[in-house]
């Protein structure tokens, strides 16, 4: 077992439990553990582009500093929002001297000095550059052979250019997993659209619009579910159909899962049974017939 | 000056009307000039270049019998030859001639502080001075000239200057790597403004390229190496092989008949099939096949054979070898010409997966009447007649963060005649075109966009930001600017205006060539004004879109342009070398080649009998880099040597 020190942030212990269970589910079967942080604290979920902006960094970087602390160099993440602050603050930290300056004076109550040398690691990095799709998919076999997944990025994967775990404008990391998975990744022109993000507080009917767009063009390239690893895609793709479905008499529901109960299937693990009481649109069935191939 | 006892130097100083008189005293510099040692004589003048400054040098020179010659005036780079051949006149060796920089480097930075100012121009002067006393006399050599050009590349650029280099009466060898010249202007339909055909104009040039006496075209060839300087380059050419032997070759084509093998035709961009055995196009010149040893099946699988059975003349040979050549040149042309930038960088527009999408060379050949559709504009996918058709233009260029940052000048000129041909091809089919602003700056260029709008071109100023498939459609999403709304066109295909780039293979080249390039790989002209066909190498030109995107008009004059000076350089008969190099003091050097290492001419070499290093003074250009590189100081600059050097600093110390 390798263990991976985790920082899940904050909706993995609420609204995507169900994210974080699959991933140590999959992830054990893949020979790692995740140990998480003893100390841990808000991400800042949105990276600040403010000029005065050195408090925002202030928490992503204490949680870098937790892992030094802690005698680690690597931050394991599943949330997309916190992968994102986590690596754009450190980068601020090492690139912009006047901000490290800032931010050195504001944390000097801290037991050490932050040194810069976290690094952030993605789920999705983790699976294709240290278990390595190749090896996945000998482990998995036939899998999800028959399943069709359109992956959905999201924009905090991939963005901005050179952080991001792959390609911003034509990623393949997502593709490449579903494949090893055994499943046929949808060719999916709005993988990498904006799902509305936050506008699901203020403006649902934004989010429900952006909805319609993502579930209508994964339904028009024949996918069975939508894969998603960013919780607030999740929410907004999953939850906001309902809206969707007020609004537009002909649209259809379909499930979207996280990739971890995807993969968590294609290792023939089962789908817990609290997981599903998460989702809104219903995933039975697209469960049996993954079950069934699996 | 070695065997010359008296020095008797003369310093003229020139007002330069009230650039340099305005600021500093003339008077007291005279003063102070004529006091210097072995001063003969201290004078001045209004403006010291105009014609009776001149003749006043040259009487001074004869009246005090002046050996050296100090003037004070402006930079050197404006009237150093000026004086020069003014004080040769009379009877003085130009290279006794110094000018003191009291202008630029002085009068001109110093405006309000005339006093201190004229101090300084006095010490200019006095280092001037004391350098020039120690100038020796120095005399021209010259070099013959092999009076035969090569030129690389044989697409329009290329054929131009071997034509005007063959027609002046010169020989020239034109190397072209590709089976056929006429390079990708061959690819083209009809040229933007005045829609004549691409073909039409060129496959004449490219006959007469083929029976000039006086070129010799070695096409599917490359060349690997480059020695020499100007006048005397000795170049090593391979002629790769092909398969065929071509001296025995007909040309009747049943080969390429006969062959089973198809693949996907460079020239067509993959639209089209070509055969394993094949010329890019029928009109080739030359036209003999090559084989494609990737994809033939006897030299993949060693079975087949059916060319060879076939081939009357016999001219099929599958051992046949690569062969080096070697040829004596005095200049060389460089055209290799460019690239469309991949459309796999654009992952936005799909990355080159949706087979509607594809780049401008390819609609080109869409449109041409010899390309794969037969001049039917059909689509990719399935062969339809697309009812719109999307033009994105700056496709990679202007784009600093991500891809070019050039603008490649000559695409909204030919998206707009491919929306214009594409609307007279298909009746009743709308044309799009996205672009960031109408670059038509060229004789009646704009008044050819005009032409597009009024004939139903639709023009929308925005960028693209995708380009996605969605079932036999290609979806475009993007913005109009001017109406600051958001834009989605549902058409049947899309074209990318790609960046144009120079060919991919230009740093191997460079390395052979010793010329450079900018950050882009196009190739670095002299100067970007007063000399942009000349290189950093005297005797190697430039031309085509190597140096920069451009299209054919401009080609054409540029490739004549070189010509030009290929010819002007031919009409000498011996080169005149600049004497103003090094040598190497033999009793000094070790032999220990620090100077070979640091010399970026290639001037300098090891003899390995004598251990002492040689310098080739038609290659020098007298840099200086050697004399810094020497620990003993045995390489001594003439008329720039560490004494004169350390003399002119004394006089400020
Ligand atoms: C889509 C499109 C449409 C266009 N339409 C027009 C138009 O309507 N009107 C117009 O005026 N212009 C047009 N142009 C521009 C035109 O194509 C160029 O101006 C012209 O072809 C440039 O000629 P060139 O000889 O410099 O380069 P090229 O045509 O690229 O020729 C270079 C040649 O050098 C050869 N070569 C390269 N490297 C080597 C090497 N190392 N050794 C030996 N040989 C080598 C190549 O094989 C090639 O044959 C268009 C361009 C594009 C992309």
């Amino acid at each position: 077992m390798t263990k991976l020190l985790y920082y899940p942030g904050c909706t993995l212990k609420a609204d995507a439990q169900h994210f974080e269970e699959s991933a140590m589910c999959a992830l054990k079967e893949l020979g790692f553990e995740l140990q998480e942080l003893e100390r841990w604290n808000c991400c800042g979920t949105v990276f600040s582009l403010a000029t005065d902006n050195t408090m925002f960094h202030l928490a992503p970087l204490r949680n870098l500093l937790r892992t030094r602390e802690e005698g680690g160099d690597k931050l394991f993440t599943l949330c997309s929002m916190c992968y994102n602050t986590l690596k754009r603050a450190n980068k601020l930290f090492n690139e912009d001297p006047e901000k490290n300056d800032k931010v050195r004076k504001a944390m000097y109550e801290e037991a050490i000095a932050y040194d810069g040398k976290t690094q952030t690691l993605h789920l999705l990095s983790l699976l294709r550059d240290e278990v390595g799709f190749d090896t996945l998919k000998n482990k998995i076999g036939k899998g999800l052979n028959g399943i069709k997944l359109a992956p959905y990025y999201g924009c905090m994967l991939l963005r901005p250019d050179g952080l991001g775990v792959d390609n911003m404008e034509h990623p393949r990391v997502f593709e490449d997993l579903i494949r090893a998975m055994g499943a046929e990744a949808a060719d999916f022109p709005f993988r990498a659209e904006c799902c509305g993000s936050y506008q699901t507080a203020q403006q649902p009917e934004i989010v429900a619009e952006r909805t319609r767009l993502i579930i209508g063009s994964a339904r028009k390239c024949g996918a069975d579910a939508v894969a998603v690893s960013c919780p607030l895609c999740a929410f907004n793709l999953d939850q906001r159909q309902a809206i969707a479905a007020r609004l537009h008499s002909d649209f259809e529901l379909m499930p979207v899962l996280y990739i971890t109960e995807c993969l968590c299937l294609a290792l023939g693990i089962e789908f817990k049974e609290p997981w599903k009481a998460f989702h809104y649109a219903p995933v039975d069935a697209v469960i049996r017939k993954m079950e069934k191939k699996a | 000056m070695k065997g010359s006892p008296i020095k008797k130097i003369g310093v003229l100083i020139c007002h330069c009307g009230k650039n340099i008189a305005g600021t500093l005293d003339i008077p007291e510099l005279i003063r102070g000039a004529a006091a210097l040692p072995d001063v003969a004589f201290a004078g001045d003048y209004k403006y010291m270049c105009s014609q009776p400054g001149q003749e006043l040098l040259k009487e001074k020179i004869k009246e005090f019998g002046l050996n050296s010659v100090v003037v004070a005036a402006c930079t050197p780079n404006l009237h150093e030859p000026t004086f020069r051949k003014a004080a040769a006149e009379a009877g003085l060796n130009p290279y006794c001639v110094e000018m003191a920089n009291i202008r630029e480097q002085c009068a001109w930075v110093h405006q309000n502080n005339g006093h201190s100012a004229t101090e300084k121009a006095l010490q200019i002067i006095a280092m001037m001075v004391k350098k020039v006393a120690q100038n020796s006399p120095l005399f021209e050599a010259s070099i013959p000239i092999v009076k035969r050009a090569l030129i690389i590349g044989g697409g329009i650029a290329g054929m131009q200057a071997a034509l005007d280099i063959a027609d002046a009466g010169y020989e020239a060898i034109l190397v072209e790597r590709e089976p056929s010249i006429g390079g990708h202007m061959a690819q083209l339909s009809e040229t933007f403004p005045t829609l004549d055909c691409a073909q039409c104009i060129l496959t004449p040039k490219m006959v007469s390229i083929g029976s000039h006496p006086r070129i010799r075209l070695l096409a599917y060839s490359e060349v690997r190496g480059l020695e020499g300087y100007v006048g005397n380059f000795k170049v090593k050419i391979e002629r790769k092989s092909s398969g065929v032997d071509w001296d025995k070759c007909t040309g009747c084509g049943i080969c390429m008949e006969k062959c089973p093998t198809k693949v996907p035709g460079e020239f067509d961009r993959g639209l089209g099939k070509r055969k394993a055995i094949y010329t890019p196009f029928p009109q080739a010149v030359p036209n003999k096949p090559v084989i494609d040893k990737a994809n033939c099946l006897y030299y993949k699988k060693g079975v087949c054979r059916i060319c060879e059975k076939n081939c009357e003349a016999r001219a099929i040979n599958f051992q046949q070898e690569p062969q080096i050549i070697e040829e004596d040149v005095g200049a060389i042309v460089v055209a290799t010409g460019y690239d469309l930038y991949s459309t796999e960088n654009l992952g936005e527009y799909g990355a080159g997966e949706i087979p509607d999408v594809i780049d401008s060379l390819a609609f080109e050949r869409l449109l041409s009447a010899s390309g794969p559709t037969s001049g039917e504009v059909r689509r990719p996918s399935d062969g339809k007649i697309p009812k719109s058709v999307v033009f994105i233009h700056c496709a990679g260029s202007r784009d600093p963060e991500k891809h070019k940052p050039y603008c490649s000048r000559i695409c909204c000129m030919y998206s707009t005649k491919q929306a214009l041909l594409y609307k007279h091809a298909v009746h009743g089919g709308q044309p799009y075109l996205f672009y960031i602003d109408i670059r038509s700056g060229g004789k009646n260029y704009e008044e050819f966009v005009e032409r597009a709008q009024s004939e139903g071109v639709i023009y929308t100023r925005g960028k693209v930001g995708r380009v996605y498939q969605e079932g036999d459609k290609v979806i475009v999403q993007g913005v109009d600017t001017l109406l600051g709304k958001p834009m989605k066109i549902e058409a049947d295909m899309v074209v990318l205006a790609m960046a144009m780039q120079p060919q991919l293979t230009t740093p191997e080249l460079r390395r052979i060539l010793k010329i450079t390039t900018d950050i882009h790989g196009f190739w670095t002209e002299a100067h970007p004004k007063m000399n942009p066909l000349g290189t950093t190498t005297r005797g190697i030109y430039l031309a085509g879109c190597g140096q920069a995107p451009r299209d054919i008009p401009d080609t054409v004059s540029q490739a004549s342009g070189a010509a030009g000076k290929v010819i002007g350089l031919f009409s000498q008969n011996e080169l005149p070398l600049d004497p103003m190099t090094v040598y190497v003091e033999e009793d000094l050097c070790a032999g220990c080649g620090l100077c070979v290492a640091a010399c970026s001419y290639e001037a300098r070499s090891l003899d390995p009998q004598k251990r002492i290093v040689l310098v080739n003074a038609a290659l020098c250009q007298g840099c200086g880099a050697c004399m810094i590189a020497c620990p003993n100081g045995a390489t001594i600059h003439k008329n720039f040597s560490r004494k004169q050097i350390l003399n002119m600093v004394d006089v400020l110390t």
